[in-house]
């Protein structure tokens, strides 16, 4: 077997440091029995306990959990659909357009995205709060879905769709007995995604959000800006724990059953 | 009134000049076509040459340019594949893999609104008639080739269609069960009496499947009839050489036409043959084509040398240089060995021996 030389191996270590060092920093600090975030003074879960009793930060959790699942779940819908229309293998005029424009959100700066909504919901006389960050978030989560959505749709083998047409099943048949329950696990993993996005997004929220909406990115930035607490390490570390959980999730369902 | 008696036989399949195109590409050229229900047709001809669009014709995945489909009488043109009374079994199978085989063979049941006891009896006896009953709860990825292979059968044949499109319904298998499957595929057939149209790139597959063969070539439909008249009476160059071995001479065509025997001018001297679809006008260029076990060594006829003798079990192939440099074959029965370098004869009949135009693909 061929043996990898040692500097690749130190390469990795420090390439790894460098993208986890901080955040295994984050998690280790917020089991610091210290109220001071730099000193070590033994292990404490007392962080996580008195979490429950910030009333402002149970709040924007609870806001935040109530946006991911509704931003994912609009997302979801609406970037499967469009993955659909998207994948068929009619061309249709005005195909590369639409392409283009569902997955133009993707690389638009999310500075630009906040701001065009804030002046659509001004403008419409929209009053800001929860439904307008689940508007926001999933409108940008919504090509994410439909990349991978359209990933597994590729693979797809079209002639089971036709089998199913030849046997008596009408398209909307064909797509919830064949093309649904085959698209699934990319559907689910777009889900994944989307949640995770949309729990992890500062800028467009700030933008788009009202009074008594306050997500806990934003609560965090705002609370940071006053000084770290181990409260805040404890809470990204369990922000932390929900992301890993969903992103390793829609990884393992998109590769799973990937024949 | 007494209520009318079921048509003797369903399944009649009628293609009239129908025609696809995609884009420039003439897939399938104005093909008329006749099918007498509850026999099998086989296409048979290269990929690319058409016929598996004339199969996804019929089941309404493409609607035809031009031209119609008619089924018992009835025109197919704009209905949905969900809509028609015929099923098609794909080369690739297309098992559901999400269900298991039981549930693949119910789905077209189960789209017809039948009750769940139904539905189940049905499976069973389809199940039952490709002798897969003990298999039912496995899914399509725990099977063998020929295990998926009558699933697919089983699923194609369990709504009783009215014709059965077969694609290229052997071309996963290995040889040997292949065979096999073609003697089981024949008999199924015979029980049911439903009317099968098998794709096939396999000479041998469509002789041992078909009632009727049709040739194609291009697009277009080059000769149809029964495997014996394809062998004995080869319309063009393409159908002689498909089928089997032959031997091709050319020559300038001499007097007469379709239906009788005629001369034609060879480098190795005028030689009779039969004219069985018109090769062309007297003095255009024609061919001759002679099957090897038809031609004889004999005490005279065209003369030649004995190259090499090669002793298949049932037969010998000899090989024959001709006086003017061309190899010809001859099959015989086995016997007495001739000695390489021998001088001699080869014979035929005039009514063996097809006359083919020259040009012809």
């Amino acid at each position: 077997m061929h043996r990898a030389h040692p500097l690749a191996w130190a390469a990795l270590g420090l390439g790894l440091a460098f993208l986890y060092g901080p955040i295994l920093l984050v998690v280790v600090y917020s089991f610091n029995a210290s109220r001071l975030v730099t000193v070590w003074a033994g292990f404490s879960t007392r962080w996580y306990a008195g979490l429950l009793d910030n009333g402002p930060l149970v709040d924007s959790a609870l806001v935040t959990l109530k946006v991911a699942l509704a931003s994912a779940g609009l997302a979801t819908v609406l970037g499967t659909l469009a993955a659909l229309a998207l994948d068929g293998r009619r061309r249709f005029p005005g195909r590369p357009l639409l392409t283009g424009l569902v997955y133009a959100p993707m690389v638009m700066p999310e500075v630009i995205t906040g701001l065009s909504l804030l002046l659509l919901f001004v403008g419409l006389g929209i009053p800001r709060g929860v439904w307008t960050i689940v508007i926001a978030h999933a409108t940008f989560t919504l090509c994410f879905v439909a990349v991978v959505v359209q990933a597994r749709l590729r693979q797809l083998d079209r002639s089971l769709l036709e089998a199913a047409a030849d046997l008596g099943a009408a398209p909307v048949t064909v797509f919830r007995t064949v093309t649904l329950p085959l698209i699934a696990p990319a559907v689910i993993a777009g889900f994944l995604l989307a949640f995770t996005l949309s729990m992890d997004d500062l800028v467009i929220a700030s933008f788009v959000s009202g009074p008594g909406a306050t997500t806990l990115p934003m609560r965090l930035y705002s609370q940071v800006r006053l000084g770290v607490t181990p409260e805040i390490n404890a809470i990204s570390t369990l922000l932390i724990g929900a992301v890993s959980v969903a992103v390793l999730g829609a990884s393992v369902l998109t590769a799973r059953r990937g024949r | 009134m007494t209520t009318p008696a079921p048509s003797p036989a369903t399944g009649h399949l009628r293609f009239e000049a129908v025609t696809k195109r995609f884009g420039a590409h003439l897939a399938v050229d104005r093909v008329d076509l006749d099918l007498a229900p509850g026999q099998v047709f086989c296409l048979l001809g290269p990929s690319g040459c058409g016929k598996s669009t004339l199969l996804r014709l019929t089941a309404g995945f493409e609607e035809p340019s031009a031209g119609k489909i008619l089924l018992d009488g009835q025109d197919l043109a704009g209905a949905a594949p969900h809509r028609r009374p015929v099923n098609m079994m794909f080369q690739s199978y297309a098992l559901f893999p999400h269900r298991d085989v039981a549930r693949n063979v119910a789905y077209g049941l189960e789209r017809e609104g039948l009750r769940k006891a139904e539905v189940a009896a049905r499976v069973a006896e389809m199940l039952r008639l490709v002798q897969l009953d003990h298999l039912s709860a496995r899914r399509p990825d725990q099977l063998s080739g020929g295990q998926r292979q009558r699933v697919a059968l089983a699923r194609a044949l369990a709504k009783r269609p009215r014709v059965l499109l077969l694609d290229e319904p052997l071309g996963a298998l290995d040889r040997a069960l292949r065979e096999e499957t073609q003697a089981e595929l024949r008999a199924l057939q015979r029980r049911l009496g439903t009317t099968f149209v098998v794709v096939t790139h396999d000479p041998a597959e469509a002789m041992v499947l078909a009632d009727r063969i049709g040739v194609m070539a291009a697009g277009r439909l080059v000769q149809v009839g029964s495997a014996a008249e394809l062998y004995e009476r080869p319309a063009t160059r393409y159908v002689a050489s498909l089928l089997g071995d032959v031997n091709l001479i050319e020559g300038r065509l001499g007097g007469g036409g379709a239906g009788a025997l005629r001369g034609l001018e060879t480098p190795l001297g005028l030689v009779q043959a039969f004219d069985h679809h018109g090769a062309g006008p007297a003095g255009a260029p024609g061919l001759l084509a002679l099957r090897p076990e038809r031609l004889t060594l004999a005490g005279q006829g065209l003369p030649g040398t004995l190259l090499d003798a090669t002793y298949l079990g049932d037969r010998i192939v000899y090989r024959v240089g001709m006086a003017d440099g061309r190899v010809l074959r001859a099959a015989g029965a086995p016997g007495a060995g001739l000695g390489v370098g021998t001088p001699v004869h080869l014979s035929f009949s005039s009514d063996d021996a097809s006359l083919l135009p020259a040009d012809s693909a």
